[in-house]
């Protein structure tokens, strides 16, 4: 150590200096979105999808004779893995998305209601900060959302059915474990779509101070963005819906893996997330906060 | 205010604009200035006119205003909440808003009332704002949380819902996040809303506290008397302007002080003070009261007695600085502006 980095040793003014990186304010913001009550309800809500499905088709299906019902019953029947693969379809329109909205529809503006935005600023938090730190939370929300129904399920069809060699889309037979690996792809792409929403719902949420306004304005885009999709007549917009690729999970289960709408789906979902972060971005830095 | 100097009467209306000099306050140490700043919300509505601030270094500043007059908006424009829509300003000698990261940390405050998560108790709430903080140590989290609550007396309290907080308690939580860490300056905005008199008492003992160690507090309050008792300082804002500011002695010395007469004959000793160049006020029963001015009580008492008046009673009132208010802002203090 050379005489003058001694002496700057030496002198160093006792001013708090910040680390590079912490992830202290991150891991607050997790424990914030998972230990808050209402969140972990909705959770629960999700997860007792699967297991509805399970019970009610394990109570309720006719002996796997293959003459009628419709073919997911005896999918489930014959192999306890679809029904997670069931339970994702079912919630992915409505429940899966409200759920998002609600996480993500809060996470300004459920600050902002309180007044505790304020005092975060002053702490300070830098607002870009802030946000990366919000839509974090709110990206772990979605993983959580897809990953809950996922488990449940998985766990759900090996308790109740049969489990063993899962049979593909394309016909083709895989393993029970590769089939668990296509559920994994099948739960992180749904959970990436989710993401494109939450983006829209952070920067609902920095355009109100009202946490419940938030949350349904992002509601509704979700089932909005649905029901154009659906319309015959609005074709040339479909592919621009953020709704639009978010049924081609589908394409994974396929062998080998139909990578055209996937990808094209991630690639929307990002462009979502830059659009819209980005607003979100140019509004918090610039808003007055006087909540 | 340099010491020594006899510069006269702070108070100048519409004090908007004449930047710097005629403050009475050196400018050379300061832990927080403005210069012409101004909010007009989007409404067209100008909260803040304009306004010349100066916090010596060190002082216990008291912003006094009616509710309405422009504090809060100004104390957020100072934290950077609310950006300018006119003029500068500076915390702790660094232009703000560039240089928020550095400052920041050093400032604790207490903006229009507490704001926390009602879900989270109120040690759960303090540990939230300090994992928010890049410069505080993880390290010693708990135990500046645990002296900050027991600094406000909320030790007991701790474990409870915030939800379940009173007043008081809210108030006390606020202000304990304000001293989670070491801070060169305090902003208070209304600290003592919602507390009981022994709760105000215990907070003004605080802010003294503080004050010895060091650190200036910027209080604001529309209660004259919370503040009279402990700041050294005072600036007093009116329909978004700052009609005054200096210490406060310069402030109760800008009002004159009155000589008050009880006698049985008021009229004839009204008349006699007219006589000596004062303006008496209305009479009011067996009392005269009249400013000063220049002149001399005790001669003014002789000429009182030399006039045959039966003087029960006389008196010389320093203006408190309740007179000073009123003066300033032409309406009862706790009228909205």
């Amino acid at each position: 150590m050379s005489a003058a980095e001694m002496s700057a040793v030496a002198t160093a003014p006792a001013v708090r200096r910040p680390p590079v990186v912490s992830s202290r304010f991150l891991r607050s913001e997790l424990g914030m979105v998972f230990r808050r009550r209402r969140n972990l309800a909705i959770l629960a809500v999700l997860a007792s999808i699967p297991i509805v499905i399970a019970i009610a088709i394990k109570v309720t299906a006719p002996p796997n004779d293959g003459t009628d019902g419709p073919p997911f019953l005896f999918s489930i029947t014959g192999n306890g893995i679809f029904v997670a693969l069931t339970a994702l379809t079912v919630v992915l329109p409505l429940f899966m998305p409200l759920a998002v909205a609600v996480v993500s529809g809060e996470s300004v503006a459920g600050e902002a209601s309180l007044g505790t935005l304020r005092y975060l600023l002053v702490v300070p938090v830098s607002r870009t900060r802030l946000l990366a730190v919000k839509y974090a939370g709110a990206l772990a929300y979605c993983l959580a959302a897809a990953f809950v129904v996922a488990v449940v399920g998985t766990l759900m069809g090996a308790l109740l059915f049969p489990i063993g060699p899962v049979t593909l889309l394309s016909g083709t037979q895989v393993s029970y474990g590769a089939g668990l690996v296509r559920l994994l792809l099948v739960a992180l792409y749904i959970a990436a779509m989710m993401a494109g929403l939450a983006a829209i719902g952070l920067f609902v949420s920095t355009l109100t101070e009202s946490a419940i306004a938030a949350m349904a304005t992002t509601a509704v885009l979700a089932v909005l963005s649905q029901v154009l999709n659906q319309v015959p007549q609005l074709d040339w917009l479909a592919p621009w819906l953020f709704s639009h690729y978010w049924l081609d999970y589908g394409d994974l289960l396929r062998d080998p893996i139909a990578t055209g709408a996937i990808t094209k789906g991630l690639a929307a979902t990002a462009a979502y997330v830059l659009i819209f972060g980005s607003l979100a971005w140019s509004r918090i830095t610039t808003k007055d906060v006087s909540s | 205010m340099t010491a020594g100097s006899s510069e006269p009467a702070v108070p100048q209306r519409g004090a908007a604009g004449s930047a710097g000099s005629g403050h009475g306050i050196d400018a050379a140490e300061t832990a927080v200035t403005t210069s012409g700043l101004a909010k007009r919300f989007r409404g067209g509505q100008l909260a803040v006119a304009g306004i010349d601030l100066l916090v010596p270094h060190g002082s216990v500043y008291g912003f006094l205003g009616p509710n309405g007059s422009g504090k809060t908006t100004t104390i957020r424009m100072l934290l950077g909440l609310v950006s300018p829509t006119a003029g500068s300003h500076t915390l702790l000698g660094r232009p703000m808003p560039a240089g928020a990261a550095q400052v920041l940390p050093r400032v604790g405050a207490l903006v229009e009332g507490p704001a926390f998560h009602p879900y989270l108790s109120g040690r759960a709430n303090l540990a939230r704002l300090d994992a928010a903080d890049r410069t505080a140590d993880p390290a010693t989290a708990g135990r500046r949380i645990e002296v900050a609550l027991d600094r406000v007396g909320l030790t007991a309290a701790a474990k409870k819902r915030y939800r379940a907080y009173s007043l008081g308690m809210r108030q006390r939580l606020g202000i304990a996040a304000a001293l989670l860490q070491p801070r060169d300056l305090l902003v208070l905005d209304e600290p003592t809303n919602g507390l009981d008199p022994q709760g105000t008492r215990e907070v003004r003992t605080l802010v003294q506290e503080l004050a010895s160690d060091g650190v200036t507090v910027l209080i604001s309050s529309h209660l004259l008397s919370e503040v009279e008792q402990i700041c050294t300082h005072v600036g007093v804002m009116h329909v978004g302007k700052l009609v005054a500011q200096g210490t406060l002695d310069q402030l109760r010395r800008s009002q004159q002080p009155r000589v008050a007469v009880e006698t049985t004959a008021p009229a004839a000793a009204a008349r006699a003070l007219t006589e000596l160049g004062l303006a008496p006020g209305p009479i009011e029963g067996r009392h005269v009261t009249a400013a000063l001015g220049e002149a001399e009580p005790e001669k003014v008492l002789a000429a009182l007695v030399h006039a045959g008046i039966p003087v029960r009673q006389f008196t010389v009132d320093a203006a408190g600085l309740e007179d000073v208010f009123v003066a300033l802002t032409g309406e009862g203090f706790d009228v909205s502006g």
